[in-house]
């Protein structure tokens, strides 16, 4: 398969990351959206360093070092992110978004 | 299970064999590993968008994860797919079945129109951006592709060599420290919310 399925799974992968975080009223599915979104960049990254032509068509290490930085970083923001919707949920009671409204007072 | 649940799920079973045969017609055996892990990937987010528990969702991203591991060891990174399973489903899958055992569960809070709405909407752009994209770009593509071969060895050396990436390396490791000490210090409970609240006020 081509660079061209690759890109289109992955946007596709990418719209659907954005309407989770947009349709459902739920913390858990933002941080599920933006996992999706973060997967979506990641398959990008090695296709295009896998169809980099001055790396002689054999893959490059650069795209796959940024993909691993990306995982890294998503560990990272998964384990705040967690911590943060256990603390909304104490503090407000619910899971909603946009129950969580302290500043807009 | 309501009938929508049925259709769909009949849908998205259904465009299994569909994505693996058009895989194999293009492109042979690999393009049917393609076709089933391009389904797993997109199945997997489907659902999870669809259903109602999170549960449910949360389990149906595992699809997501493994799927694009696949989709890494086709594109010749087996080290970017382990190392994908082990951190995405071992770690922050664990970590969001956590939140969802913490929090309480909500059935009614999905609406099949915002979802449908959504899914227009937001597919409608993307779509206009992929066409934009395809009728302009012009990507300089390798005219043969080699074999792909293993660099997880290029990889650990590329981790420490000084004149590639230890500093990236090193300020990751620091990153991860300071945010998952700082998860354990933002999530635990204080010795004042276990108090019980005065009479009279309500937060």
């Amino acid at each position: 398969m081509g660079l061209g399925a690759y890109i289109a799974v992955s946007a596709a992968l990418f719209a659907l990351g954005i309407v989770a975080i947009l349709v459902r009223r739920n913390v858990l599915y933002v941080l599920m959206g933006i996992e999706m979104i973060l997967n979506a960049a990641n398959i990008n990254f090695v296709a295009f360093d896998r169809f980099n032509q001055s790396a002689g068509g054999g893959g490059g290490l650069e795209g796959r070092m940024f993909a691993i930085f990306v995982i890294i970083l998503a560990a990272a923001e998964a384990a705040v992110a967690l911590a943060i919707v256990l603390n909304v949920f104490h503090l407000f009671n619910s899971v909603k978004p946009s129950e969580a409204d302290l500043l807009r007072e | 299970m309501e009938l929508t649940d049925r259709v769909f799920y009949a849908v998205v079973a259904t465009l299994a064999p569909v994505a693996i045969g058009a895989g194999a017609f293009a492109a042979g055996g690999a393009g049917a590993a393609f076709g089933l892990f391009a389904w797993l990937v997109l199945g997997g987010s489907l659902v999870c968008l669809w259903e109602r528990s999170v549960v449910r969702s949360a389990f149906a991203l595992l699809g997501t994860f493994g799927g694009t591991a696949g989709l890494f060891l086709l594109l010749g990174s087996d080290f970017l797919a382990m190392s994908q399973i082990l951190i995405y489903v071992g770690g922050i899958l664990a970590l969001i079945l956590f939140g969802v055992m913490l929090t309480p569960p909500d059935l009614t809070e999905r609406k099949l129109p915002r979802v449908a709405s959504g899914l227009v909407a937001v597919g409608a752009g993307v779509a206009f951006i992929a066409a934009k994209v395809a009728m302009t770009a012009d990507w300089v593509q390798a005219a043969e592709l080699a074999e792909p071969k293993s660099a997880t060895r290029e990889i650990g050396v590329g981790f420490v060599a000084a004149e590639e990436y230890v500093i990236a390396f090193e300020l990751a490791a620091v990153v991860l420290t300071v945010a998952l000490v700082a998860a354990v210090y933002v999530a635990r409970r204080r010795v004042v919310d276990l108090a019980p609240a005065p009479s009279g006020e309500q937060v």
